[in-house]
């Protein structure tokens, strides 16, 4: 599989993934434009969350290409792969209990990622800067010093966004970022996603079509590790093999 | 360093720990004890070490080692070497069949000394030996097992399995390593006699320096960054892994770390117990070593030289009366601190004594003091039952 050099930030090429010959992920293919928001949907094991750990190393290609601005993703590791610029959120909120939240985002400022860096790390004003305005971004700027796991369910969902946007990646992969979320603060969240997908590109994996519509410029429908159908929200929700296995009638 | 980077280092409530530590070792316990009990007190704190080694490995970065005897045994087999050949010199050993090597060695019918023995005539090479051969030692499992990925129990089970190797392997070479006995008759250091009451002082002073120096270290670390990215690896591994960091790279180090420590305390040990033997490097030490930290607290760096000496003592009070029953007094404490205080002394410390000495320093002072924003990461104890 030798593609050739694209204009695309993410061109997933002829991707599979088999866990002793059961093949979660199927000869996929798709491209990712600079600035798009990619939702993909489709039911329970389509392979939806396989594709994400695929992309940024947690999971091993079996066959096919990763290529993140042309740089081949699928032989890297997952540290590299996060310097090189994937930023990756867990399904479930992935944060340090044990830390306050300044520290938690100050943890993942991506500065003095090396043994003797992080010994020789100092707060200076950049990172007190950076730290408050994500803060500010995650609606958590009155709960700096609030321990992670004092937060509720929606505020650790935001913490781990904000984690990410500190980062600054070039394309982000969020796992279902409102789920279990109350109304109000799907709202909040689907504001806070328009402001920062900004100058990046994302890709969601959603289940809530209402919430898909808003958000995406693109959705593909993934069905036994192969896409089903792809296109804008309007045209996919009318699809009839769409219909059939995941939206049902 | 300014004084904003000091205070955040030392933060007052450490502070107050150092010095109290200080006093209690440097002015109570010398001048209260006789030479023999501070001798005893001297030798309980070289687990001091370990036990603080283990605070960064276990505590903070969530890797039980069940082997840190091996380290011990490596920095107190190094310094015994070095004092065993000075007290094997030619006219000491004169009636030797091949004069000048160790006593053991002669009876293993030895006739020279063996190569990885030649540089430790030289005390420089010795005192590095101490700390950069344990280190690599631990460098290489560190690799071997992190960069697998190998972690936890599996982890723990192959550290206990190094050193029962570790252990086997000194008893068996008996003619390089003075076998089951260990390397005994230590008498000189440049020609001063090691056995008399003023070198006990010495090596006493000396060892609490020591001590403080590693504990300096370990408080550095753990006031930086990476001591927090160690808090944040024992929680959520993969989150820092994909937050762009080498998770592995930060584990060798702070094993490599934990395993200095120890060898620093083992050749304490062996300058003031005078010998060096295979009991202190297994699996039965390694474990009361884990013991020392967690009665301790396994988040203290302070607790983790109380637990020390408390269980050490302990051991010796009992053992005078009890011996048979001592290790299962052992097992029953393990067990009861990590059911009943999963933080140790120092737990039980911070919960019921250090909101009273903050309001004392509180009215002494006449202000009032914040120093909530600053305690170290804590394991879940508020209100926490486990």
């Amino acid at each position: 599989m030798n593609s050739s050099n694209t204009d695309f930030v993410l061109a997933v090429e002829g991707l599979t993934v088999s866990f002793d010959g059961f093949k979660a992920v199927n000869d996929l293919s798709f491209y990712v434009d600079k600035n798009e928001i990619r939702v993909i949907v489709g039911p329970n094991g389509a392979g939806k969350t396989t594709v994400l750990d695929l992309v940024c190393g947690r999971t091993k290609a079996t066959e096919g290409s990763i290529k993140f601005r042309n740089k081949e993703l699928t032989k890297m590791k997952e540290h590299q792969i996060v310097r090189a610029g994937v930023g990756r959120k867990f399904q479930t909120p992935s944060i340090y209990g044990d830390l306050t939240v300044f520290e938690n985002l100050e943890i993942s400022f991506p500065r003095g990622r090396s043994v003797l860096g992080a010994l020789a790390f100092k707060r200076d004003a950049e990172v007190l800067q950076r730290v408050n305005e994500v803060a500010g971004m995650i609606f958590l700027d009155e709960r700096l010093h609030t321990r992670g796991d004092l937060l509720s369910h929606g505020q650790k969902q935001w913490l781990e966004i904000g984690m990410l946007l500190i980062q600054d990646p070039e394309l982000l992969m969020l796992d279902e970022p409102v789920a279990g979320m109350s109304v109000s603060e799907r709202r909040k969240t689907a504001e806070l996603l328009r402001t920062i997908t900004k100058d990046r590109s994302v890709i969601v994996i959603e289940h809530d079509m209402q919430f898909v519509a808003e958000i995406a410029d693109k959705v593909t429908v993934l069905h036994q590790g192969k896409i089903l159908a792809e296109g804008s929200a309007e045209h996919v929700k009318q699809d009839p093999k769409v219909i059939e296995v995941y939206l049902g009638h | 360093m300014s004084y904003a980077g000091l205070r955040s280092l030392l933060p007052k409530n450490d502070l107050i720990n150092f010095a109290v530590l200080a006093l209690i070792l440097v002015v109570v316990l010398p001048l209260s004890l006789d030479i023999f009990r501070l001798n005893l007190v001297g030798k309980y704190l070289t687990y001091a070490f370990v036990a603080l080694g283990l605070v960064l490995c276990w505590g903070y970065g969530g890797i039980l080692s069940l082997g840190q005897g091996v380290f011990f045994g490596l920095g107190g087999y190094a310094m015994a070497m070095f004092l065993k050949l000075e007290a094997s010199s030619p006219e000491n050993t004169a009636i030797q069949s091949t004069p000048g090597i160790p006593d053991f060695m002669d009876w293993n019918q030895l006739t020279e000394l063996p190569w990885f023995w030649q540089p430790f005539h030289s005390l420089t090479f010795t005192v590095i030996a101490i700390i950069v051969i344990p280190s690599i030692f631990a460098y290489i499992i560190g690799v071997a097992m992190f960069k697998r990925r190998v972690g936890g129990v599996y982890f723990a089970i192959i550290t206990q399995a190094v050193a029962a190797i570790l252990t086997i392997l000194i008893i068996g070479q008996q003619g390089y390593t003075g076998g089951v006995n260990g390397i005994t008759d230590l008498r000189t250091l440049f020609g001063w006699d090691i056995r008399t009451n003023e070198a006990k002082y010495v090596f006493y002073f000396l060892c609490v320096f020591m001590l403080f120096l590693c504990l300096g270290v370990a408080q550095f670390v753990r006031k930086s960054k990476l001591g927090r990215l160690l808090v944040a690896m024992r929680e959520m591994e993969d989150r820092v892994r994909f937050s762009g960091y080498d998770v592995a790279n930060f584990k060798i180090f702070v094993f490599c770390l934990g395993s200095a420590f120890a060898a620093i305390g083992g050749a304490m040990f062996t300058l003031q117990v005078g010998f060096m033997s295979p009991t202190f490097v297994g699996i039965v030490p390694s474990i009361e070593m884990v013991i020392f930290c967690a009665v301790g607290g396994r988040l203290s760096i302070f607790g983790a030289v109380y637990g020390a000496l408390v269980v050490n003592w302990a051991k010796t009070t009992f053992s005078e009366s009890f011996p048979e029953l001592w290790l299962f007094a052992m097992g029953a404490l393990f067990i009861g601190v990590v059911m009943a205080f999963p933080n140790g002394l120092a737990g039980l410390y911070t919960k019921y004594c250090e909101p009273k000495v903050n309001q004392l320093i509180a009215r002494f002072t006449g202000k009032s003091n914040d120093t909530s924003a600053e305690l170290a990461p804590q394991m879940k104890t508020e209100g926490g039952n486990p």
